[in-house]
């Protein structure tokens, strides 16, 4: 017996268990692989692994919205219409020279007269004699990708010495598009919030029911003298690993989803069917953004669990005191 | 050491279960808390170790007003406050070192530097064998010498332990007698409470009878 204790009672005595000099790893405060736990980390991968993949969606949509609309405005036609004693194959090779010396044009294809018949087709029908209907023709120009041409100029020059030209710029479809592409991301930005929301209360919830299940080790060390922000250090440190764990689980099988549908989007690139996909969603890829706003998700996911946990920690000191 | 002055404790809106408590318990004593059931024994250790605030008078805790001191004085306190729990509130995940290292571990102590004290204590209390085993497979008298090994293994200045022999033998109530008496010729205050007359006979020291939420002190 050590001489700081006094002489050993008569209380059966055994012999002694080894004792090494190493250091010896040390039982966590915190029962780790709890039943509850393991729902808690299930809860996090669920509920981050539905707001990641809505997180996708909207990057999707919003990223979709606006190359509809980038495409509708890289695009300008210029419309020649018939007049009495009109050349009109002279008028259009004017006006494709004119557009063609504005810089920051890309492309410019003059429609044949057989082409715009064939814009006609689908109203009034096949056989066609253009001869006998004033049918305007088109030219349509091709803005370069990142350039601004000076439209008004062209428009300008094309009405002044090209007759009966006028240039289209369909700022009015544009502005369809802007209202379309803004609600359909609005909504989009909506449901996220919403299932942020829901993704929050639910893993505080399920952190509130893990730490139910560890109130008598918050009570234990409180009543062996351990400051309150030693105990809140040991939840905070347990219940971060969980978050991290089922943000990591969740969001990382969302990761992988969006990579393998991009995977899968590329395969099937020049198809039909991803043609008409591409067109609706894009490119099926959610950037670097999205990442980012998953990952984002996953540390937000985490710290709730976190904060949660130091909250209950405090409610239960409060509870004992 | 201890000083209870005009103390008095309500749970809520409810009546006082403790009423007009003046007493003192010094330093180097031993005391039975004594009582019949529902007579305020647990509410007056819960005063003495922190566990409640009075809804009146005064405590004075190693000559500071506990009403006075803010959470993280209150927690130095308690280390100077040993706890023995009437259902020992062992941590069934650690093992019975770990659980009676616990109070040297929450001061950031390194286990190295403790482990020859522990292993010591443990021997000293019997518990040689059933150092790396948890609580769940320990018995009721092995458990209550952990929880009493915990509470004293920080070398607290007093000992508070509840109905310490209520789940045990005579034997080992007796054999566990001994090792109050014996932390308290080392220099340790000792409050045991228990309505366990048998026992208190056993052993001439100071008696605290709580009766209907008054204290009367028999030295």
């Amino acid at each position: 017996m050590p001489a700081q204790y006094p002489d050993k009672p008569s209380l059966s005595t055994t012999a002694r268990m080894p004792v090494g000099d190493g250091p010896r790893p040390e039982t966590p405060i915190v029962p780790k692989g709890s039943i509850s736990g393991s729902a808690l980390v299930a809860v996090v991968a669920i509920m981050t692994f539905l707001a990641a993949l809505t997180t996708g969606a909207v990057v999707l949509i919003a990223g979709a919205a606006s190359e509809w609309q980038s495409d509708v405005a890289r695009e300008v036609t210029i419309q020649i219409r018939p007049g009495a004693g009109r050349d009109m194959e002279s008028e259009v090779g004017k006006a494709v020279q004119l557009a063609r010396a504005v810089p920051g044009i890309a492309d410019i294809r003059p429609y044949s007269r057989e082409e715009s018949a064939r814009l006609l087709e689908p109203w009034l029908g096949s056989g066609l004699a253009l001869e006998d209907l004033p049918v305007p023709r088109l030219i349509v120009v091709k803005i370069a990708a990142g350039e601004a041409p000076d439209l008004a100029m062209l428009r300008k020059t094309l009405t002044e010495r090209v007759s009966g030209a006028s240039l289209d710029d369909h700022r009015g479809w544009i502005a369809r598009m802007q209202v379309m592409g803004r609600s359909a991301v609005g909504v989009g930005i909506a449901i996220l919030l919403l299932v942020l929301a829901a993704t929050v209360l639910s893993v505080s919830f399920a952190t509130r029911g893990a730490m139910a299940t560890n109130q008598a080790v918050v009570e234990v060390l409180h009543f062996i003298g351990a400051r309150d922000d030693y105990i809140a250090a040991q939840f905070q440190r347990h219940f971060l690993v969980l978050g991290l764990k089922g943000g990591v689980i969740g969001g990382g099988v969302a990761l992988l989803l969006f990579a393998v549908a991009s995977v899968i989007g590329d395969f099937f690139l020049g198809t039909a069917t991803a043609d008409q996909v591409t067109a609706l969603f894009g490119s099926f890829s959610i950037g670097r953004l999205g990442y980012a706003l998953v990952i984002a998700q996953i540390i937000l996911v985490a710290a709730v669990t976190t904060w949660t946990s130091r909250r209950v920690v405090q409610q239960t000191l409060e509870a004992v005191e | 050491m201890i000083r209870f002055e005009n103390v008095g404790l309500r749970y809520g809106l409810g009546s006082e279960v403790l009423r007009d408590l003046t007493f003192e318990i010094t330093p180097h004593s031993f005391q039975f808390l004594t009582g019949p059931s529902g007579a305020g024994k647990t509410s007056l250790l819960r005063l003495l170790f922190l566990s409640v605030k009075p809804t009146r008078g005064l405590i004075n805790l190693f000559g500071r007003d506990i009403a006075a001191l803010d959470k993280d004085s209150l927690s130095a306190l308690r280390r100077r406050i040993g706890i023995v729990f009437q259902d020992f509130r062992l941590l069934d995940h650690m093992t019975t070192y770990e659980n009676v290292a616990l109070p040297l571990r929450i001061l950031g102590k390194k286990e190295s530097s403790y482990r020859t004290e522990v292993v010591e204590l443990l021997h000293w209390v019997g518990l040689g064998e059933r150092m790396w085993a948890l609580p769940p497979v320990l018995s009721g008298g092995e458990k209550q010498r952990a929880a009493i090994a915990r509470a004293v293994i920080a070398r607290p200045e007093i000992l508070l332990a509840d109905e310490p022999t209520g789940n045990v033998d005579p034997s080992l109530a007796q054999r566990l007698l001994r090792l109050f008496i014996e932390l308290h010729k080392s220099g340790t205050s000792i409050v045991v409470a228990t309505h366990d007359i048998a026992l208190m006979d056993q052993f001439d020291a100071r008696r605290l009878v709580i009766h209907d939420g008054r204290l009367h002190v028999y030295d």
